[in-house]
This record gives structure tokens, C-alpha cells and sequence, in this order.
């Protein structure tokens, strides 16, 4: 009884307060906090590509999330997906942990239902050398990577969200601005181009490496184009084999990497210089697999230094019994190129300082850009999204408020901790393969065979790419 | 210097126990007179209301001790069985449950209590903190289940003895004048098997060290002469005086400020920080 009288009380009081006192608190910011209004969300997700899909799906199943409303704003159409028989162009490497992720939201078996590729071993190696690494689980028993066509990745978690009750898609969203929480504010708005306006407790920017969450930040953001361009297409082996090897050389112009989709079929991924690229567009089907093929194969001129260093440091390694270079497969041989499916995009590094401000974060490539080489880019995304996802449902299991820093600056700090270093790492085996000069050939072949030859070490590197 | 250092002592990093004790002093002078307003308290007052719930400004260790101090809570009701088993892992764990939090301040705990289901009722002897606390909360409108009230435990308990499921007093013990009476008050609001739970600070020579010496008279973050360190408890003898209420120590955790990043972490050591949870029998 006292507790309702005190309650009632209670309101009356605020109501007096609210018309007493000069605080920075009309009756606008009310409304916007209500939650009861039909254009507030809790979660609000910029852009609708493969992470920002998957996060929707992700926070959309979490059973922290079930009372929440969640709204995913993606500029392009409704995404209608068909199986076509030709592979796609435009394929990812997924790591393990991205494996798990996909799994755990429902999204995987809609995958299986259509196909993938599978990794068991990747090997590396240097075109100014004999140096090699090979990364393998032992005896080949589980996969180091699935190779998956965007599309079918997109189609399959969009499958899953569909389904979700707490969970709003809205297609051809044109976003005009965003106005994020100022010092006394706890929510952003999102004005669009049509004049709707919504508002959240955390707006996750999945906008891309041109996010425009990112440049109302106003966060430091570091960049630079490599002046390279990947060149991606599917590409038809010569003979059948078990196909479940992704093959990557480091040529002096940049890595040639393929990856398995079928016992037939493999995709292309060739980062080479912007002019080198424009060439390679420009030529026939026939004069393109050759030079594929001479890119995979043709033995370069070694240095006599590299490969005197290169015999020297084999016989060390086999005499201390550890593995040497002498043992290697053989990359397949190119027969043919899917037609039209060659295409150039631009290479880049970017990197945002900071990836969360109050009641933002960034995630996926609005927060990190790396070079392909080590195809980690969308798998860094990916493990955006598994950590955001449980600290954003520790926030709501503490009652917080889910743009509230202290949740979102250990988002921060862990996703840092593990994507810089393996942007720095990767950025490093760039610089240090785009080069022909031979100290540089020698202690990197050197470093490469000495980190092939020590299990330890590759397990370390194997778990951390799998992360 | 040192020699009042001694005699005043006070504790610990962060500001807020600065500001906590300015508020506290302030609140004694104006709680008992008009409620009428003046200009000066106004202004005073809207400082404070940009401050308090400013995740980044004076109160910022406030803030994050809550990732502590919720899950000590949460998981503390849960593992004594007070919260259901079908609410364990939902968004509303504490649904159902009468929580009491003595010494609420501007709301920076009772809010994400509340958030997760409990009826709670937050008692501070502040009107400021009271009336601070009662605006941020009705900036939330699903926030029905909170009730704030200017009171003394002393009064509080009059009226509620047996009420509640658990008593949250949270950076208050080290504040309290008579701290047997305050906790005696505390225990009786428990309904039997009912759980209280404690933040405070240690008095120990490493908490005077840290605290008057380091935060007052080195860095002066904290004005000198904030603290009584007569005031500080030990954590043997909070739980001894809890063991006079009927109430069984379960945990006792140190707590760790890390000030360069405003972070708390769970330590063994209790030295200066500590968290507890009894139960009454």
C-alpha cells in the first residue's frame, strides 16, 4: 500500500521537476526516448552486405536480444537469390571460427544445402626462391578454410533472418545523415532521404571501407591504396583432382592465390599491379590462362646467393631432421577461364584508430580494410560480429544501456587486439614480397622455410588466422 | 602535511567519492530546509546533472564498477536460488524480486537493477540525488518499477521491515556514521533468506596510502580531508557485525580500480576495495 501511494507520488513529483527545472530535457527528448515509438529501435545496423547481414542474424537469435527491436538499413534492392550454375566470381575464405559462427546462427546448412569448397592445406610459396610453408591439420583431418561464393552466404543468412520476429529489413534505404547521442543524449538518429526518421540505443556502422557512420565519427582513420588490383575469376583445371589444396605464389608484382570450389573449378584471386591488371582484363580467354599458368609455373631467374642460402639452410634444417623444402605438391595446371568471369576491384589498408564513439560502433571493413593476401578481411568481420554480439548481451544481462561505453570500449579493445596485429602482420608479408631485392629474398625465404620447419610456430599462426 | 594526512585519511583514485561526500555534505544542509529552490542550488544542481550520469564525467568510476557490481548482484541472487530457474539467462532475471538499494545516489546502480526486472526501491537522505535520480528515470519510460525516496534507512525501515529479497549498499558503509546501526537497519528490511550485499572500502594502510596520501596529497584528485578513515571498515568486522544480524557471509571479493582506463576487476586481495554478499537466515 505504501509503495503505491509512494509511487504515485513519485510521478506527480517528476511531472512538477519537469516543469521546474531548466534542464537540458524538453519534452522531444522525452519522446525519444520512448521506446513504445514505432521508429525507435534498440539496435540499429548500417548497411546490409554479408557482416552487417550475419550481425542482424546473430544479435536477432541471441535470447538476450529476444525482447529488443533490432532494424537493418541496406541501400541496395531486396536481395533475391538464384542458384545459377556457374560459380560466382566473388568468393570467401572462411576461417573455422567464421565456420562456427555461421553454424550457430542456422545459416550453415542452407550453405551445405547449396555448395563450398573445401580446404585442407594451403601451401605457400616464393617465386625468387625454392622457400615454401604448407599449412595443414595433421593428417588432413580438418579443414583449414571453407571457400564459399558471397551470394550464397548472403542468401543463406538472409534465410535465417527472415525468419526472426525481432528483426526489421528495409531495402533501397537511402540514408541522408546521421546525428549521433551528444553529451546528454543516450540515442542517434538516422535521418533519411524521404524524411523518416529513426532512433537507436547503439547504431552499428557495417557500411563498408567508405563508411559513413565512420566519417560522422570522426574517428582517425588510416589509408592507403597499395596501387594494386586483385584480379578475381573462376578458372577450369586441366585435369580432375581431389581439389582441396588453396595454392598461393608470391610473384615480385604480388600474390597469385587459387581456391578450390570444385574437383574441376578453382577461383582466382591475383593482386598485381593496377597496370598489369588493366592487361590482363584486356586479354583473350586463351592468352589470359596463359599467363596464369606462367604466373603459377615459370621459374624465375633465381639469385645465386638465394639459392646457394636456400641449399645451405635445407641441409642444416634435414640434418637437424626437421622438415625441409624438398618435399612438395605440385600446383594444378590452368585449362580455361568461366567466361565473364573476370573482374578487377582496387587493393587498400584502412584502419579506423578508434572503432566505437557513445552509442556507435564500427564493424567489418568500416573499421579494417587489409590486402587479400592472407584472406582474413571478411573473417575479421566476422569475429566482429561474434564479439559484439556477446558483449552487447552482457550489457543488456547487466542492465545497461547498450550504447554505454563501458560495454562498447571492450568490443574495442578485444576486436583491436586481435585485428591490428594481424593487420600489421599481413600488410608486412605485402611489403616484403613486393620486392626483388635479394638480402630481402634471402631472409625471407630464409624466414619462411624455418617457419615452415618449426610445427610450434605454424600451429600458433594456424590458431591465430583461425580465431 | 603527512601528520593531517594521519589524521584525516582518505582513500582511494577516483574522484567520485569527492564529489560523493560534497553531495552528502551539501544534502544535510538542504534536505532539512525549504524545497523551495534558489537560483544557486539550481545551478548547482544542473552541474551535477550533467555530471552524474555522464558515463565519462565525474561519476565515470560509478559507471563502470556497475560491470562488477551487477553481475555480483545478478549471479548472487541466482546461486542462493532467490531468482527463479526459468528466469536464469532472460532479460528480466530479476523479475518478481523486492530489491532495496540504501544510499541510490543519482540512480547509476538502481537504473540496470530495475532494467532487469526487479521492483526496487531507492532511499537516499540527498533531495538533489533523489530528485536527479527521479528525472533520468522518467527519461525512460518502460522504467515503471523503480521507487525513489528521500529517507534514512533509520525511517525506512519502520515502515518496511521483512520487505525485501535483497539490500544492495553500494560506496555508502564508508559514509555511514553508525555503521552497527545502519546494518542492523539494513538486515531487518531482509525477509528471511534475503541478501545483502556490499561495496566499501577497507581501512587498511595500503587503502590510506593509496587514498589520503596518493589521491589526496599527491595527485589531489580527491580535495583533502574528504574521507574519515575512522569511518572505513574492515571486512572481518562488517561481516562479524552481520554474523550479530543473523546474516552468513557467502563472498568477500577485492575489488581493483585500474584509473588509466577507468576499468574494475575482481582481485583476491581486499585490501582496499572490497565487495561482500550474506545472506539472513
Amino acid at each position: 500500500m505504501s509503495f503505491n501511494i509512494m509511487f504515485l507520488r513519485k510521478t506527480v513529483n517528476v511531472r512538477n521537476t519537469l516543469n521546474r527545472l531548466p534542464f537540458n530535457l524538453n519534452t522531444n527528448s522525452i519522446l525519444k526516448y520512448s521506446i513504445n515509438s514505432s521508429n525507435h529501435y534498440d539496435v540499429v545496423i548500417a548497411g546490409g552486405g554479408m557482416v552487417g547481414t550475419t550481425l542482424a542474424c546473430t544479435l536477432g537469435k541471441n535470447t538476450k536480444f529476444s525482447d529488443r527491436r533490432i532494424l537493418l538499413l541496406e541501400s541496395g534492392k531486396k536481395f533475391k537469390w538464384q542458384l545459377k550454375e556457374q560459380y560466382s566470381n566473388r568468393v570467401s575464405a572462411l576461417n573455422p571460427s567464421t565456420y562456427n559462427l555461421l553454424d550457430r546462427v542456422g545459416a550453415w546448412k542452407h550453405i551445405t544445402d547449396v555448395r563450398y569448397g573445401s580446404v585442407k592445406r594451403m601451401q605457400v610459396w616464393d617465386a625468387l626462391s625454392d622457400a615454401m610453408i604448407t599449412f595443414n591439420h595433421d593428417e588432413l583431418s580438418e579443414m583449414v578454410a571453407y571457400i564459399v561464393e558471397n551470394d550464397v552466404l548472403l542468401a543463406a543468412v538472409g534465410k535465417e533472418l527472415e525468419q526472426l520476429q525481432n528483426v526489421t529489413t528495409i531495402n533501397e534505404a537511402k540514408i541522408k545523415e546521421y546525428q549521433l547521442p551528444k553529451k546528454h543524449e543516450d540515442t542517434s538518429t538516422i535521418n533519411m532521404e524521404d524524411g523518416t526518421t529513426y532512433t537507436c540505443n547503439v547504431l552499428l556502422g557495417c557500411d563498408g571501407a567508405n563508411s559513413l557512420v565512420r566519417k560522422t565519427m570522426g574517428v582517425h582513420y588510416v589509408s592507403w591504396n597499395y596501387n594494386q588490383k586483385g584480379i578475381v575469376a573462376t578458372v577450369k583445371l586441366s585435369e580432375d583432382t581431389e581439389n582441396v589444396v588453396a595454392w598461393q605464389r608470391f610473384l615480385p608484382t604480388g600474390p597469385v592465390a587459387l581456391l578450390p570450389l570444385t574437383n574441376k573449378l578453382s577461383s582466382l584471386v591475383w593482386s598485381t599491379t593496377t597496370e598489369h591488371a588493366k592487361t590482363l582484363l584486356g586479354l583473350s580467354e586463351e592468352q589470359f590462362v596463359d599467363a596464369l599458368n606462367e604466373a603459377i609455373w615459370k621459374t624465375h631467374q633465381q639469385n645465386s646467393m638465394v639459392t646457394e642460402a636456400m641449399k645451405t639452410f635445407n641441409k642444416c634444417l634435414d640434418f637437424i631432421q626437421l622438415p625441409s623444402s624438398a618435399v612438395r605438391q605440385l600446383p594444378p595446371s590452368i585449362s580455361g577461364v568461366e567466361p565473364g568471369s573476370r573482374a578487377a576491384f582496387p587493393l587498400g589498408f584502412g584502419h579506423a584508430s578508434n572503432y566505437i564513439t557513445k552509442g556507435v560502433a564500427l564493424v567489418g571493413d568500416a573499421a579494417h580494410r587489409v590486402h587479400p593476401l592472407a584472406g582474413q578481411g571478411v573473417n575479421l568481420g566476422f569475429g566482429d560480429v561474434n564479439t559484439l554480439d556477446r558483449i552487447l548481451g552482457e550489457a543488456i544481462y547487466s542492465g545497461s544501456s547498450l550504447g554505454s561505453l563501458n560495454y562498447l570500449k571492450q568490443y574495442e579493445s578485444e576486436r583491436q587486439q586481435h585485428n591490428v596485429p594481424t593487420m600489421l602482420a599481413i600488410d608486412g608479408l605485402h611489403k616484403l614480397y613486393n620486392t626483388e631485392f635479394t638480402p630481402v629474398v634471402i631472409l625471407r625465404s630464409l624466414g619462411l622455410q624455418f617457419t615452415h620447419a618449426l610445427n610450434p610456430l605454424k600451429k600458433a599462426i594456424i590458431q591465430h588466422a583461425a580465431q | 602535511m603527512l601528520t593531517k594526512a594521519i589524521r584525516n585519511y582518505g582513500p582511494h583514485p577516483p574522484k567520485k567519492f569527492s564529489h560523493l561526500m560534497k553531495i552528502l555534505i551539501a544534502s544535510h544542509t538542504t534536505s532539512s530546509s525549504s524545497t523551495t529552490v534558489d537560483h544557486t542550488e539550481l545551478k548547482h544542481f544542473k552541474d551535477l546533472s550533467s555530471s552524474w550520469w555522464d558515463e565519462m564525467g565525474r561519476m565515470k568510476a560509478l559507471h563502470s564498477m556497475n560491470k562488477l557490481r551487477i553481475p555480483l548482484v545478478r549471479d548472487g541472487l541466482i546461486n542462493v536460488g532467490t531468482v527463479k530457474k526459468e528466469f536464469v539467462g532472460t532479460t528480466k532475471p530479476l523479475q518478481d524480486l523486492q530489491i532495496l538499494e540504501v544510499g541510490c545516489g543519482g540512480g547509476i546502480l538502481t537504473e540496470p537493477l530495475a532494467k532487469l526486472g526487479s521492483k526496487i526501491t531507492g532511499i537516499d537522505v540527498s533531495s538533489e540525488l533523489i530528485e536527479q535520480a527521479k528525472q533520468h528515470a522518467a527519461q525512460n519510460l518502460s522504467l515503471t518499477n523503480i521507487n525513489y525516496s528521500l529517507e534514512s534507512i533509520d525511517d525506512h525501515v519502520k515502515r518496511n521491515a521483512e520487505k525485501y529479497d535483497a539490500v544492495v549498499a553500494s560506496e555508502v558503509l564508508e559514509h555511514v556514521t553508525d555503521q552497527k546501526v545502519f546494518l542492523e537497519a539494513c538486515v531487518k528490511c531482509l525477509k528471511p533468506k534475503g541478501s545483502i550485499f556490499i561495496t566499501t572500502i577497507n581501512k587498511t594502510t595500503l587503502s590510506w596510502l593509496g587514498g589520503i596520501v596518493f589521491a589526496e596529497y599527491v595527485l589531489n584528485f580527491v580535495p583533502r580531508g574528504t574521507h574519515d578513515w575512522n569511518k572505513f571498515i574492515a571486512p572481518h568486522i562488517t561481516q562479524r557485525v552481520l554474523e550479530d544480524y543473523k546474516c552468513r557471509t557467502r563472498i568477500i571479493h577485492g575489488l581493483c580500480y585500474n584509473f588509466l582506463t577507468n576499468s574494475w576487476s575482481w582481485i583476491s586481495d581486499t585490501s582496499i576495495n572490497y565487495a561482500l554478499h550474506a545472506v539472513k537466515d
